[in-house]
């Protein structure tokens, strides 16, 4: 496997304008007749339909939603981050450049994260020119706000709903291609394989969630823009949707799979209720401006918060991290809520939750002012939890919410398969082991409206135009194949639901690959998962028929797959003998318990090689260079 | 708690459906009602039977897939929170609960409570947008806007295409849906250029969608999970009747 990451020649600064002079290009004439398959139509794929649509190219968007704005993009909530210095606060592309790579743990491609800088600013203009109606002064200039990891004001939002207008506006821009007739619309139509034709990725098989019906399509390229695969863990903050099906089935077909371990888990979720559980919400992290985190001193405390007076709380992150208290970084928070948790002094049902305290606010600012900072989120905690957090603290724990990891690529967006590019969180992406917040918005929309339209077209130029149609040996077998599973599924007729195989993979995984991993955790899962993926296969059961809305049956092809991707999960953090970012490895931390990187061994993108289902997967590197920002440790205190 | 729900399920469009009565024990309070029925069809899989189809994505109450009628209500009874936000502790034990599809001419059933909303998406792609192509825009702050401008046209473009206000409307009507991408996109500057053409296409799509008029029930207003007002109708018929005696 070659990986040649196609980074320009030349001062960074300087790279993507280069670059962008330098690629070939495909005549106005021509685009017409190349076809471009983008499946997902989040942030990532709808805004790349669309600009692919009004540049001429004959443009087929693949959606398992039953309308391409319910992508999971819709959920986001805080904001993105652009280099406008409308603040006069400093900002600048190279700022926000920095602030990435350090953010990401520095395990992020220099050139890639420049260049998502520099775009930044072009998705704020072109949003406004939709109608994104951001949050505005009254002077009517655009609000910025700021975010975690940055020094500077630079988050544009739209109240609480970020992603919703965002996606709303690329969604519009998409559908108005439709309506005119430029871009075919796809929708509760979910890919289940690649079509590979020489080495090159020439379509894909889908099928109708109504009907059943097995279609193949063909193209001259292919982009996945199907986002992230949180939902491994079965209990994440992704949609119930969201599976890593399309691009795991790519990596079975030989695409690399870059650094799948590094996971992001966020601090302020609402704890689970009961073994009925089926999703996480989570809940803005502005919470711990004001909110102090404790839990009992005594394990098993089961008193009322009210009836613990003050000397036998525990406000830990303020006992262990002084300087930064209720404020310390994401990871940080979150392992410390596991450890008070697994040491027994967890609060609420399960013992897996640790309290949020308002009290000290109210008395300090009064209710008025708490409930202008927070109102919506007290209001959205009440609604799930039935708590009143005027009157009982809040209980928080961490949940799974962000997949760094992703289908690797070049500088083009390519993968090492010619033709198959990746968009959004799908890719490894351009956030190294670590995001930070009002990150992910900007780097889906910045591949979409802003990278692929400029690199698509080079690919196009560089290889000669294959014209394969469906009826192509490659796509009778890539059909049988899809069909072939499917009845497999069917035909178990077990004794397990879909969903208990799914629960019980999270809890694996959660447990010995979630916030904190060792390698005999790991290797425990590794055990693990091989069993439980031959149970699966022996003893599930999928009522009902192929041939109609099944949704145990989608269900079941995405936990078959997730039950694969598990284990490559497992080997890339069993391999990575450090901890940085969103991937901590218990035996390797400071003193502080701050991640501890190892620069000289593992500073480099661990892309994976499929080998065969339980296979150890073959590891290829790809080196990261610094050359513009200094390695540094993360310090916060 | 205990609960006895009926439940309407038809196998697919080509066939006729009935309500089916289901016994429910256990039901925590701290349940979604989503959740309840989670736990329901892994009961009737236990039994060999096929669950219940529902819609569900998000289950944050934004991505507007959920969505059904809970004893006559859209998505139940209470104020502003979609399905799957709703929780069991609204419910009493004992309770008889029934729960249905939307039901709209527009909205033809798929398969139990599952409806095809692609009318919806047909709306926008006839005028609900601003035709302009990535690149070659203005800078953000180019054009100012006031706030009171700019939090009206995020009010209305809140909506998360649920279809709650169709299946709430006597008259199956979708005059709040459409004209809250209407008066979203109509009170913005960049929506300015084409705000007389984008409201005729859409009023004439919607139309010819099969939903029906508005006669001020407000029902769809009651029934809206993000509060969308009933005001954006009144605006879309004062643009609508300016747009059909502009020379355009």
């Amino acid at each position: 496997m070659q990986l040649n990451a196609n980074i320009p020649d030349g001062p960074i600064a300087g790279k993507w304008d280069d670059h962008k002079a330098h690629v070939k290009l495909v005549n106005p004439a021509n685009k017409r007749k190349f076809k471009v398959l983008v499946v997902g139509t989040g942030l990532a794929g709808a805004s790349a339909a669309a600009t692919l649509a009004e540049l001429g190219y004959d443009v087929h968007v693949l959606t398992f939603h039953d309308s391409p704005r319910r992508a999971h993009s819709i959920a986001a909530q805080g904001g993105i981050n652009a280099a406008k210095n409308y603040q006069n606060d400093g900002d600048s592309i190279y700022r926000l450049f920095y602030d990435t790579v350090k953010g990401g743990d520095f395990r992020a491609r220099e050139a890639n994260v420049y260049r998502l800088a520099q775009v930044s600013v072009n998705i704020i203009d072109q949003c406004v020119a939709q109608g994104v109606p951001f949050a505005r002064e009254y002077g009517g200039l655009l609000d910025n706000r700021s975010f975690g990891g940055a020094q500077v004001s630079r988050t544009f939002y739209a109240a609480g709903q970020t992603g919703q207008q965002l996606l709303i506006g690329a969604y519009q821009a998409l559908m108005r291609m439709v309506g005119a007739g430029k871009a075919k619309l796809w929708a509760r139509e979910e890919m289940l394989d690649l079509v590979l034709v020489d080495g090159h990725a020439k379509g894909v098989i889908s099928r109708n969630l109504v009907t059943g019906a097995i279609t193949r399509h063909a193209a001259d390229a292919v982009l996945l823009c199907t986002g992230g695969y949180g939902n491994v863990f079965f209990l994440s903050t992704n949609a119930k949707n969201s599976n890593v099906t399309a691009t795991y089935r790519a990596y079975k077909k030989g695409a690399a799979f870059g650094n799948p371990c590094y996971t992001q888990i966020h601090p302020t979720c609402i704890p689970v209720s009961g073994d009925h559980q089926s999703k996480l919400t989570l809940m803005s992290e502005s919470l711990r401006n004001d909110g102090r985190i404790w839990v009992p001193k005594t394990k098993g405390d089961t008193r009322k918060p009210s009836e613990i007076p003050e000397n036998e709380r525990d406000y830990y992150l303020e006992r262990k991290y002084p300087s930064f208290g209720n404020l310390s970084p994401r990871d940080i928070a979150s392992r410390a809520a596991k450890q008070v948790c697994d040491e027994g002094r967890g609060v609420g049902p399960g013992g897996l939750g640790v309290y949020l305290d308002f009290a000290d606010a109210i008395k300090r600012l009064g209710a008025n002012v708490v409930k202008q900072r927070y109102g919506n989120l007290f209001e959205m905690y009440e609604r799930i939890t039935g708590e009143n957090p005027y009157e009982v603290p809040m209980r928080i724990y961490p949940a799974v919410h962000y997949t760094m990891g992703g289908l690797w690529v070049d500088y083009n967006l390519m993968s090492n398969i010619p033709g198959l590019h990746v968009l959004g969180e799908a890719n490894f992406s351009d956030h190294g082991a670590n995001r930070l917040g009002a990150s992910a918005l900007m780097q889906g929309l910045a591949d979409g409206y802003f990278v692929i339209p400029y690199t698509l077209g080079h690919y196009f130029a560089s290889f000669p135009k294959m014209n394969i149609t469906t009826d192509h040996p490659e796509f009778v077998k890539a059909e049988e194949e899809v069909k072939g599973k499917l009845n497999r599924l069917l035909n178990i007729k077990g004794k397990r639901s879909v969903l208990s195989f799914h629960r019980e993979l999270g809890k694996i995984m959660w447990d010995y690959c979630g916030m904190a991993r060792t390698k005999e955790g790991l290797e425990k899962a590794l055990e693990l998962i091989p069993k439980l993926r031959e149970e699966f296969w022996q003893n599930v059961t999928i009522p009902g028929s192929g041939e109609e809305l099944n949704q145990n049956l989608e269900h079941a092809g995405r936990v078959a797959d997730f039950l694969e991707f598990a284990e490559l999960m497992c080997y890339d953090a069993h391999h990575r003998n450090e901890s940085c970012g969103g991937h901590f490895r218990e035996e390797y931390q400071t003193e502080d318990g701050e991640a501890l990187r190892n620069d000289e061994e593992y500073s480099y993108v661990a892309a994976w090689e499929y080998t065969g289902v339980g296979n150890k997967p073959i590891l290829h590197k790809e080196n990261l260079e610094f050359n513009e920002v200094k390695l540094a440790v993360r310090s916060y205190k | 708690m205990k609960l006895k729900l009926h439940i309407w399920r038809q196998k697919n469009a080509a066939t006729s459906g009935k309500m089916t009565s289901y016994e429910m024990d256990n039901v925590s309070p701290d349940m979604s009602f989503l959740e309840m029925l989670d736990v329901l069809n892994e009961k009737i899989i236990e039994r060999g039977e096929e669950p219940v189809a529902f819609e569900h994505d998000c289950r944050e109450g934004i991505c507007g897939s959920c969505g059904m009628m809970i004893n006559g209500m859209a998505h139940g009874p209470e104020k502003l929170t979609t399905t799957c936000q709703l929780h069991m502790r609204k419910f009493n034990d004992g309770d008889e609960i029934t729960i249905e599809p939307w039901r709209a001419e527009a909205f033809p059933v798929i398969k139990d409570l599952v409806v095809d909303r692609s009318s919806f998406d047909r709306i926008i792609a006839s005028g609900g947008y601003v035709n302009v192509n990535t690149g070659g825009v203005p800078d953000a702050n180019a054009i100012p806007i006031g706030k009171k401008v700019a939090d009206y046209a995020f009010n209305a473009a809140a909506c998360i295409g649920c279809g709650a206000c169709v299946a709430a409307c006597p008259n199956a009507s979708a005059m709040l849906f459409t004209s809250a991408k209407i008066s979203h996109l109509g009170s913005l500057p960049q929506g300015q250029v084409e705000r007389m053409d984008r409201v005729i296409n859409m009023v004439s799509t919607m139309d010819n969608e099969g939903f029906g008029g508005c006669t001020n029930h407000l029902e769809c207003e009651a029934a809206c999970p993000k509060g969308i007002s009933a005001e954006y109708i009144a605006q879309m018929n004062r643009d609508m009747m300016k747009a059909t005696f502009t020379v355009r």
